[in-house]
């Protein structure tokens, strides 16, 4: 499917629905697969070919486990896969192999990744790069299967790099990402995709060959492993008033060096994949007048808007984030600053409070505005939160919240997209 | 503060320290009760050193050695393991004397 756009004057053919930029390399050396979210992912844990996985089922991250294992039975991987009886013992058993030295991989989603709570701090408080994936999932109660970052947004301040994807040729690259980017900087990292929209969507995705991702990734060169047995070290002790604050703060100061280290570990990956590994998709934002603010699967609905918006002449766009912690303010800040009116959609709920991805810009614009030299016309912002338990939001909601912006209908109450 | 104390900056990352660094954390002190230990008619069985949770009891040339008090927190696991009573529990304030 074919549209005709113009962009600062320029008419631009475009396909909707293209989820990538142009590839300049050799057909050869890569393969379109049909994939869905949750086989892609397991097709980069394949090539990554981690030492260990520790493995427990949750709907809707099982197929990627599911699809791993079936490499695991054929051979493909010489990984030491745990069978484990809780997400509580798989991130404990991930810890444990980390520390031993391995690389180490797994997967969950929603109440699993509740339960696996306790221990992620632990990895991250430890610097241990685990690589999970996850397909975001509602949390209960009411029992719910489908699609809001409740889970991933409720952990979000516990040490975690989280890259969200929107489609499965992004989890497939942002998975090799992560092992990279949390392996040079000893932290863990959570990938990020939509439960069932993504995890169960079959789409066209384009794999590079094993060697080559292999040689990428390298091997992990571990800090002080603990099987390193003529070296002996002591993990996890005891620190209370005396060096518990330094620990932690030694956390904070790895995750934001993860900010440039991201940016340095896109550019190699780059070499191979031909895409851009930035901290979040600018969309016909250069030129906008009014934005949209949202990730994952969402960002791709929210295109087909611009694109039928901007065909209309109204200067429209979206900012997709990638990279969510560690935060970039700053370079939020520049993206946005001269916008007239953004809405912030966020697809979990913070009771009693604003919710999470409006109050990070939110900060990022105060920042912005306390720390200019001139003062200046501050973008108005409005928080809208959607889809919450995979309530399927349209283009025409979007449309809408886009009305909703230039006709300056902005306030500080929350909104809600679909809610009776 | 305790200036001897290592900033964030040069402390090992993730709260790694050396080895066997529990043994500079002398936790004896919790103690209540100590054992007390009768030489005389101990028979040397190393049932108590088996059974010690802490590692507090030792042997040298097959022979039981004094409880380790720098780490025994009084438990009593050794008393109520020993076939010949050759160890009793008694109040830490009153056996105070070894």
């Amino acid at each position: 499917m074919k549209t005709h756009i113009t962009f600062q004057n320029k008419l631009i053919v475009k396909k909707i629905g293209a989820p990538r930029k142009k590839i300049p390399h050799d057909i050869k050396k890569k393969t379109m697969l049909a994939l869905t979210g949750g086989e892609a992912a397991a097709m980069a844990m394949k090539q990554v070919n981690p030492d260990v996985a520790a493995v427990y089922p949750i709907t809707p991250q099982t197929p990627i486990m599911a699809a791993f294992s079936n490499y695991w039975a054929d051979g493909a991987v010489n990984t030491e896969m745990i069978h484990v009886e809780s997400e509580h013992s798989a991130m404990s058993a991930c810890v444990g192999a980390s520390a031993a030295g391995a690389r180490v991989m797994t997967a969950t989603a929603s109440v699993g990744l509740a339960l696996m709570f306790e221990i992620l701090p632990v990895a991250s408080g430890t610097r241990l790069p685990i690589v999970m994936n996850i397909a975001n999932r509602a949390l209960s109660a009411p029992i719910n299967i489908h699609c809001d970052y409740s889970d991933t947004m409720a952990t979000r301040d516990q040490g975690w790099i989280q890259i969200y994807s929107e489609n499965a040729q992004e989890v497939y690259e942002n998975t090799l990402l992560a092992v990279k980017l949390a392996e040079s900087i000893n932290l863990p990292a959570m990938v990020c995709q939509d439960g069932f929209l993504t995890s169960h969507s079959i789409e066209n995705i384009i794999v590079y060959p094993d060697d080559i991702i292999r040689k990428f990734l390298g091997t992990r060169k571990p800090y002080r492993p603990l099987l390193d047995v003529k070296n002996p070290v002591t993990y996890g002790p005891l620190q209370l008033q005396n060096y518990y604050f330094e620990t932690k703060k030694q956390v904070e100061d790895a995750m934001n060096k993860a900010k440039k280290e991201y940016l340095i570990v896109g550019k190699s990956l780059k070499k191979i994949t031909g895409t851009d590994y930035e901290y979040f998709e600018s969309y016909f934002l250069e030129d906008a007048e009014y934005a949209i603010i949202t990730m994952s699967s969402t960002a791709g609905t929210t295109k087909v808007v611009v694109d039928k918006l901007r065909a209309q002449g109204k200067k429209v766009g979206l900012l997709k984030i990638k990279l969510y912690r560690p935060f970039v303010y700053e370079e939020y800040g520049k993206a946005l600053i001269h916008l007239k009116g953004i809405a912030v959609l966020d697809r979990s709920l913070t009771i009693g409070a604003e919710c999470p991805i409006y109050t990070d810009i939110k900060s990022t614009l105060f920042n912005m505005y306390v720390n200019a030299k001139k003062k200046f016309e501050i973008p108005k912002l409005q928080s809208y939160t959607y889809g919450l338990g995979g309530r399927d939001i349209f283009e025409s909601d979007i449309e809408s919240v886009f009305e909703e912006l230039e006709k300056g209908k902005l306030s500080n109450e929350k909104k809600y997209i679909g809610l009776r | 503060m305790n200036s001897e104390l290592k900033s964030h900056k040069k402390m090992e990352p993730g709260g790694l320290t050396e080895p066997a660094s529990s043994l500079k954390n002398k936790t004896g002190s919790w103690r209540s009760m100590r054992p007390k230990w009768d030489a005389k008619k101990c028979v040397h069985c190393m049932f108590c050193a088996v059974y010690c949770p802490d590692n507090c009891i030792l042997a040298k040339k097959g022979k039981r050695t004094e409880t380790d008090l720098n780490y025994c927190k009084g438990c009593g696991i050794c008393a109520n393991v020993c076939p010949v009573n050759a160890i009793k529990m008694v109040k830490e304030h009153e056996g105070g004397k070894k």
